[in-house]
């Protein structure tokens, strides 16, 4: 997952919005676990636009 | 590795926390709050607006310490400009105050300190302890130091996120449709009325959810949009919102002093917010009001039932799921019947086009409702708009 720092608020509604639980927020630190799944659902709720799924290596 | 050792471990310095903490303490509980931010009260994740009934059944005596402004009344608003004013004579329950949040936070964890508990800032939960299958504590980072917390039973009140629910086994996976994905601005120099809470609602200018100017006083306003999950995308919530402003002529000469995100959970609460040794309260039981996001009184309420709970248990020493069953009793002959009527209530609004909604507010304004809250507005859709009400009729 790309996290925009210029743009994350550190609000943590994509924390509570994770099906996996995958994503942790420490203070202004947005860490994603490897129990993401890439479904997205981040991406697409986030407020101000701050995450984007890294494509695929 | 340092451990430390209570009674209750409360997780969340938030409202939930705080009064579950403090009526543990009151119980002669061991009680120990963590917080993982720097500050009770802050950063800022609220529109701060509440209703006045609810202080007095959970024994806060309102304070001008954190009350920020007093309310008359409420403006509802649909897409045509169309607006519904009610005043304090017919809105007491659904407007009252606009608070200072970060000092009613604080007022609230003064108590629990007063009634004994413990606090520690900048400590971070990290995952539940177990051993032998059952819960003893949490693993949490303190000033970036791992330590150990030991207790016998948590108070999961860590909003939104609630992550030690999850970590514990208690489902707190939200669908999309009852995610509110939210932003809100604090103006200042605003052209507003000071003492009216004012709601947009409309398909075209806050989807599935709503917008919301809270007057601060002084030309100063929380200025907020919340979007449901399914029709989020893209950084809806900002896009919508700056909209807003930058076509309201209130706001010509406004200009943001802050910016704050924070989601709210729309669905009717959880399927079950105990288990062994663990027990959710607030946001993190998913409590939130899913018509108004409103989700300060339900912690509150559910802190308190959790502290009393707790003492009771303490007595025998059993915190195990049935022994924590009576917290489950007490939220929901409390609150269960209002969360899923206004859980049905959002879903419809939801489905709402802005012609209806157009319709409706000014069906509702000319409509005679002696008080006015979410049940009485229900009811009148109820007699003119019965479609809109089909499916959920039965609980207006």
């Amino acid at each position: 997952m790309i996290v925009d720092q210029s743009k994350c608020l550190h609000c943590g509604g994509c924390v509570g919005s994770c099906p996996q639980n995958a994503i942790f927020l420490n203070d202004c630190v947005l860490e994603f676990s490897n129990k993401c799944n890439r479904c997205g659902r981040c991406v697409k709720l986030c407020p101000v636009a701050a995450l984007e799924l890294e494509a695929k290596s | 590795m340092k451990t430390l050792t209570c009674d209750i471990l409360v997780v969340g310095g938030g409202p939930g926390g705080s009064m579950a903490a403090k009526f543990c303490a009151q119980g002669g509980l061991d009680t120990l709050m963590i917080e993982k931010k720097a500050e009770i009260g802050a950063p800022l994740r609220c529109a701060e607006g509440v209703s006045k009934k609810w202080l007095d059944e959970v024994g806060i005596k309102p304070d001008p310490a954190w009350i920020r402004a007093n309310m008359k009344g409420a403006i509802i608003k649909s897409p045509d400009g169309t607006s519904f004013q009610l005043d304090e004579s017919k809105a007491g329950a659904e407007v009252g105050y606009v608070l200072e949040r970060h000092l009613f936070d604080k007022a609230l964890a003064r108590d629990a300190v007063e009634a004994g508990a413990r606090v520690m800032l900048r400590t971070s939960a990290t995952d539940v302890i177990r051993e032998n299958g059952k819960i003893v504590g949490v693993k949490a980072v303190e000033m970036g130091d791992p330590i150990e917390i030991r207790c016998k039973c948590i108070v999961g009140a860590d909003g939104y996120e609630s992550q030690i629910g999850r970590w514990a086994g208690i489902d707190t996976n939200l669908k999309l449709n009852d995610i509110d994905s939210c932003l809100q601005y604090r103006m200042v120099n605003a052209e507003i009325a000071p003492d009216y809470c004012e709601f947009v609602i409309g398909d075209s200018v806050a989807p599935g959810g709503y917008l919301w100017i809270f007057p601060k006083g002084n030309g100063t306003a929380n200025v907020g949009i919340g979007i449901i999950g399914t029709k989020a995308k893209n950084g809806a919530a900002k896009k919508y919102l700056d909209r807003f402003i930058a076509n309201d002529k209130r706001f010509a000469h406004s200009q943001p002093l802050e910016i704050m995100g924070g989601f709210v959970s729309t669905c009717p609460g959880l399927d079950c917010a105990v288990a062994d040794n663990i027990i959710l309260v607030g946001d993190a039981a998913r409590v939130i009001d899913p018509i108004t996001g409103g989700g300060i009184c339900h912690a509150c309420r559910t802190g308190m039932y959790a502290g009393k709970v707790l003492t009771e248990c303490a007595k025998t020493g059993d915190f195990s799921k049935k022994a924590l069953m009576p917290y489950e009793k007490m939220w929901r002959d409390r609150m269960e019947d209002k969360l899923y009527r206004n859980w049905y209530a959002k879903e419809r609004l939801a489905t709402l086009d802005d012609d209806t909604i157009n319709k409706l507010v000014e069906l509702i304004s000319t409509a005679d409702i002696k008080e006015v809250n979410v049940y009485n507005l229900l009811k009148v859709v109820k007699e003119k708009f019965p479609k809109v009400v089909e499916g959920f009729e039965d609980l207006i």
